[in-house]
């Protein structure tokens, strides 16, 4: 029979999505009695709470009951790092606009809205520091310990170089926008219990935070998660908010509570990408090959932690993108902010090491008069040599060259280059970019602890499998993947397989399903857990039929025990008369990695994702606004589990971090208020935005040489990072108006505005 | 008042009827569906009627035809569907219970991923696919234009539209074969009666013609008017604005005449952009562009001229081209009507010139001159669905000689009202229309204008653009025209 694994069956809940009856959070059935909770947010960036009155707040219609944090019975805390710097409400200080600082609960979700609108506070303003250059100016303190990566002597090798720039590199944050907002829905149960509904990526550490809110023990909370309507990250941490709220205002009350916070509140109140100011200086020849680097990345990380630790980390882990740097030194800076505090999104900081990284590439090529593509090949790691990374990791499944040659070749890259030189070449008011930009991404979490995976897997008696396992389904298709590989160990069909919600309470202890590694580690957990179960069910054929193991085959809902042979359901049954246990847990942990953050050295990463994209752009010199017309990708995933899955996770990818990078602009205004607070303000693409020719392929020949889950790759982060070449392009066309001598430093999200403002300056320069 | 009155809101909610005689004014379709009905396939992404989650089509009599038009129900009050047949997902099946056309097309293109925005696409979807059975792919963009979907990435998405226009099977759709009697119910609800609706949480006015909208608006002056809701819905769900009693207007066919004369086309207060967008293709092609990039297609077939120009926004989507035209408006109070220009109804601020009571009945604007050139032009971060940063309409006559014989230059978005560039139209009066010219004149500007930074544009960037845009007209007006195009690689 034909695998299922390796082909592109549809999501699993395709079909539910279609008809509207996929069940989210808020379309569940709710218990009589079910109550609302509404946040109440400060509106100052950085104050002491004078004194905040809500007897009127109480006295509305509906409402049920106030919380304070004077309301949690035991940690005001949801830092899920341990620093104990994030409360779930504000006590004396608030520290960002838009921090919780009560809750209410109502009969309604409209009167708890309502009511919590009605709140007098006092507040007395203390200085803030909202953004990186005001964090810097100010000496505002780190929210965590900077990292270095150094591997030579930056220092000396720069001296040395033939030539030395340096510059500095603005680049914008990113709201998740994650269709489906933030909510969690709390139902009380006896004891100490209560069963917590979740939109998170990170069952386990919701499942903690309520616990260490509540002053219980974890085996008193059971989170539980059938699907997100999206995360990207979003969900990661934010949920615990929401989460503990519910759960507190459930044992308080003994109801059910939900919070779903409106968009606006929900954009106000919970982290973003983090935006960078990158500072760099590069050494390199003649042939535009680096010789020397050094970089500082400093974060606008916000009020707390969070995950800025680890996110900075991971933007000094991709500064070197695919380029050998011989000598090199990084170091972040995570400062903290009175914003709110930053989290992890969709490659994790990854995307702005990558983006600096082409943006040094990009000055080295203007300073030298070279297309950019020739000095990215001129530094692109070597498979055997020049192939050891900032972190004195060794690069050994390098594929880059291939990637970007096949690429080069079937997008005609050059060819369209020249055209478009000459096209720009004849003056006129529109211009024309085009780029073609690689892309490295490290696979595995940088937290080696987080790199195991827990799944449940039981046949009933009747041979159909219920599967389960700690990853947590956003959209990217974990499930059904998962359900492929586990399918073709049984030589079941998928509809044999019965997908089931994420719970803590099957499987225990989960890592977040972040880091691209849901199915690499999920997957190769169930496979073990059907693997157990298959080993006792040989055992038992072997044994009750007198065959070998070798003859025993599992096949097209069939099993053959030598000469016998049965459907998969009477085979099961005659295992469970035999009472073999139907039932196992699946584990796994990732090999070789580890990782010493002291030193700054270790193989933080199991192995690589790589992949390129050449994006094709138009701009406007009168307005600064613009068209990415042309797209063409060549991504690695490796052997691909499911094809039609993985494009769409770079499909989408590409479109999400071309937002990132072009439209989606966070705007504070001076008091610290995000402006850019719903979708009428903050524009993520729309059909109309993605280029009219978008040519994506997978790379067919790849095969990953790790043992990971049927050799395949990770595929949810790395494709991000291929909008870099939508910014690239933008900088050439920009850059066509004084002929291409001077890098226009585009600062990101490149908005038309900013595209106008560098063609402006330019041509000023220029004495136009 | 003409007749009795009713005391309830009558609609078909797919195959069933409803009746509401108690019902709040700023109830959401939305929260109807989803709270009352238990019908949660819709979903809430904004409740602003941006995302278009919770996009449904509400089919509504247009004469004797049966109009279905995609709405965003989070943003749409209940009480305005009186008489009309509000279709939700769950309406939607193929051939014995199977998936529609549609929904085939979206699976079998990965068109979902997280499926939350995947309900709404549907209904945009499905609400192309009944009115055109071969769009091409700016058809479908545009349909697609007021739904978000953060995770596909679109492209599947519109090879999905693209697969179920080949699937076809209108002729078999629920919709399409039951046309018939779903007017034959409609017009069963129309009784041609006031409808009012009092309870606890406030008033509901449905006047039974315009006549009656004067009578109710003199009896309670500071009613709220909703006709098309796209910004009443987000005082409700965003400031939580109490704005009983609301007269609801939408539904009033006399506001929704459309008379093209000679010289000048009059329209009711209440004709929707997408109403009008026959006109334009008719009498004012230079406007088609601009049109189509006001909101999304929901926005379109819910939103009103007359409500846009009401509202008085600074920014004022409609009123800098209508003001470079030479529109006028009437206003109505009880009997009586006055007539404006458009131009002098905007004061300040908030601020218009309609008293309490009053109301915008109808709007003429004359046709551009054969020789006369006209162009608009918006200016925004993201090129579709979304609030302009600036807005730009320049209408110009030159003489036999080349001089500049009568200009008209305004903006949205430069200032606290949609103003006209006065110091630079009176630079260039009289002059020869030359570069040099209109180079000179882009100084006067900063007399004309000093715009804000803001969320969607600095001050700096609003006067290089504005000043820009004087020089694109210009281009334009001697054949040197230059715009971006999609799919030109």
């Amino acid at each position: 029979m034909k695998e299922v694994t390796h082909t592109s069956v549809v999501h699993d809940s395709a079909e539910k999505h279609v008809r509207g009856c996929a069940t989210y959070i808020d379309d569940m059935v709710e218990p009589a009695g079910t109550c609302h909770a509404c946040l109440g947010l400060s509106q100052r960036a950085h104050a002491k709470i004078i004194s905040l009155d809500l007897e009127t707040v109480r006295g509305a219609p509906g409402v049920i009951a106030v919380l304070t944090h004077k309301d949690i019975p035991g940690r005001n805390d949801i830092s899920p790092t341990g620093l104990n710097d994030e409360p779930v409400f504000a006590e004396s200080e608030v520290q960002f606009f838009g921090q919780p600082m009560f809750g209410v609960v109502a009969k309604t979700r409209e009167q708890a809205r309502r009511a919590a609108s009605l709140a007098k506070v006092v507040y007395e303003d203390l200085p803030k520091a909202l953004t990186i250059r005001q964090a810097e100016t100010t000496g505002s303190a780190l929210v965590t310990a900077p990292l270095t990566l150094r591997r030579g002597d930056a220092k000396k090798a720069m001296k040395k170089a033939q030539h030395r720039l340096s510059g500095t590199m603005e680049i914008g944050g990113q709201d998740h926008f994650y269709l489906e907002g933030q909510i969690a829905f709390a139902i009380p149960g006896e004891d100490e219990d209560v069963t917590v509904y979740s939109s998170t990526q990170h069952p386990s550490e919701v499942q903690h935070m309520v616990a260490q809110a509540l002053k219980v023990r974890s085996n008193a909370v059971t989170v539980k998660v059938r699907r997100m309507g999206g995360g990207f990250g979003g969900k990661e941490t934010q949920s615990n908010l929401f989460a503990v709220v519910a759960a507190v205002a459930a044992k308080k009350l003994g109801r059910a509570v939900k919070i779903r916070p409106d968009r606006d509140d929900d954009m106000a109140a919970t982290g973003k990408r983090h935006d960078f100011v990158v500072g760099y200086e590069v050494g390199f020849d003649d042939g535009g090959k680096i010789s020397a680097l050094r970089g500082d990345f400093a974060a606008r990380c916000g009020f707390s932690a969070d995950l800025s630790g680890p996110v900075t980390d991971r933007a000094l882990f991709h500064a070197d993108n695919a380029y050998y740097y011989p000598a090199v030194e990084l170091n972040s800076h995570p400062l903290r902010t009175n914003t709110v505090s930053n989290t992890a999104f969709r490659g994790f900081g990854g995307p702005q090491g990558v983006l600096a990284a082409e943006r040094i590439i990009e000055e080295i090529a203007f300073a030298l008069g070279k297309d950019p593509l020739e000095v990215r090949k001129a530094n692109f790691y070597g498979t055997t040599s020049n192939n050891i990374t900032p972190y004195h990791q060794e690069v050994r499944d390098n594929i880059i060259h291939r990637i970007v040659e096949e690429l080069e070749d079937s997008s005609k890259y050059q060819k369209r280059r020249e055209e478009i030189v000459a096209f720009n070449n004849s003056g006129g008011i529109i211009r024309r970019g085009i780029a073609l930009t690689p892309v490295k991404f490290g696979i595995s979490f940088t937290a080696t602890w987080y790199n195991q995976a827990g799944a449940l897997v039981h046949i009933y008696s009747d041979g159909s499998v219920h599967l389960n396992h700690g990853g947590t389904e956003m959209g990217q298709g974990l499930n059904i993947k998962v359900a492929q590989v586990v399918a073709d160990a049984f030589g079941l069909g998928l509809c044999d397989i019965k997908i089931t919600a994420t719970a803590t309470d099957k499987v225990p202890n989960t890592s977040a399903t972040a880091a691209s590694s849901g199915s690499d580690l999920n997957g190769m957990a169930a496979l073990n857990g059907a693997k157990q179960i298959k080993e006792r069910l040989v055992a038992f054929a072997v044994e009750k039929y007198g065959c070998s193991a070798e003859e025993v085959l599992f096949e097209s809902g069939r099993v053959r025990a030598g000469s016998r042979e049965f459907t998969f359901a009477d085979f099961v049954r005659e295992a469970y008369l035999a009472r073999v246990q139907l039932s196992a847990a699946g584990f796994y942990k990732t090999p070789d990695i580890y990782w010493d953050r002291e030193k700054g050295q270790g193989r933080p990463f199991f192995y690589y994702a790589y992949g390129a994209a050449v994006s094709e752009v138009f701009i406007d010199t009168l307005t600064g606004e613009y068209m990415v017309d042309r797209v063409d990708i060549l991504h690695d995933v490796g052997k691909s589990l499911n094809p039609a899955i993985d494009l769409g996770q770079v499909e989408g990818g590409f479109v999400q971090g071309m937002g990132w990078l072009t439209t989606e602009e966070l705007y504070w205004n001076e008091e610290g208020r995000l402006m850019s607070h719903a979708p009428s303000t903050y524009k993520i693409p729309l059909a109309l935005d993605v280029p009219r020719v978008f040519n994506v392929e997978l790379a067919q020949w790849s095969t990953n040489p790790e043992r990971t889950i049927r050799r395949s790759k990770a595929v949810g982060e790395p494709p991000l990072m291929l909008a870099a070449s939508v910014v690239e392009a933008l900088s050439m066309a920009v850059a066509s108006v004084a002929g291409y001598r001077e890098c226009p430093r585009l600062a990101s999200p490149v908005t038309p505005e900013r595209v106008l403002m560098a063609v402006t300056r330019l041509q000023g320069e220029r004495g136009q | 008042m003409t007749g009795p009155l009713r005391k309830s809101v009558r609609f078909w909610l797919n195959d069933e009827l409803v009746e509401l005689a108690d019902l709040p004014p700023t109830r959401t379709l939305l929260d109807f569906l989803r709270l009352n009905k238990r019908l949660t396939g819709s979903k809430e992404g904004c409740a602003e009627g941006d995302c278009g989650a919770c996009t449904v089509l509400v089919g509504r009599l247009a004469g004797d035809s049966l109009v279905y038009e995609s709405v965003t129900a989070c943003i749409r009050f209940v009480a305005s569907l009186d008489g009309c047949h509000v279709v939700s997902i769950e309406h939607l099946r193929g051939a014995e219970g199977g998936l529609h056309p549609v929904q085939q097309a979206l699976v079998e293109h990965h068109g979902s991923q997280c499926g939350f925005c995947t309900p709404g696409i549907v209904m945009s979807l499905y609400g192309l696919w009944m009115a055109n059975a071969s769009p091409d792919v700016d058809d479908i963009e545009e349909a697609l234009q007021g739904n978000l979907c953060r995770c596909t990435g679109y492209s599947p998405i519109v090879r999905a539209a693209f697969a179920a226009s080949k699937a076809g099977g209108q002729g078999k759709d629920v919709l399409v074969a039951e046309r018939a009697s779903v007017i034959e119910k409609l017009e069963a609800l129309r009784d041609g009666r006031r409808v009012e609706i009092w309870g606890d949480e406030g008033g509901i006015i449905l006047p039974a013609d315009v006549n009656d909208l004067a009578e109710v608006l003199a009896e309670k002056p500071h009613a709220t008017i909703v006709a098309g809701s796209t910004d009443v819905g987000l005082w409700v769900t965003k400031q939580m604005r109490e704005i009983s009693p609301v007269v609801f207007a939408g539904h009033l066919k006399q506001l929704r005449m459309i008379v093209e004369g000679e010289d000048v086309v009059s329209i009711g207060a209440g004709v929707t952009y997408m109403d009008f967008m026959p006109v334009i293709e008719r009498h004012f092609p230079q406007l088609a562009g601009f049109w189509s990039r006001i909101g999304g297609q929901q926005v379109r077939n819910m939103g009103t001229i007359g409500g846009n120009i009401a509202n008085g926004s600074p920014i004022g989507d409609t009123p800098p081209a209508l003001i470079v035209l030479g529109a006028a408006i009437t206003l109505r109070k009880g009997d009586k009507r006055r007539f404006v220009r458009l131009e002098d109804y905007f004061i300040s601020y908030g601020k218009q010139d309609r008293e309490p009571g009053e109301f915008i009945e109808s709007i003429s604007i004359p046709y551009p001159g054969e020789k006369e050139h006209f162009a608009v032009y918006k200016v925004s971060k993201r090129r579709d669905e979304d609030i302009s940063a600036l807005s730009g309409a320049f209408r110009l006559r030159l003489g036999e000689d080349n001089k500049v014989a009568e200009i008209s230059v305004v903006f949205g978005g430069m200032a606290e009202i949609p103003k006209r560039a006065a110091a630079v139209e009176k630079v260039l009066l009289g002059k020869e229309w030359s570069e040099a010219n209109v180079s000179a004149a882009v100084a006067a500007f900063k007399q004309d204008y000093q715009p804000l930074s803001d969320v969607r544009a600095s001050a700096e960037y609003r006067l290089l653009a504005s000043q820009n845009l004087l020089r694109r007209f210009y281009l334009e007006t001697i054949g040197e025209g230059s715009e971006l195009k999609r799919g030109a690689a």
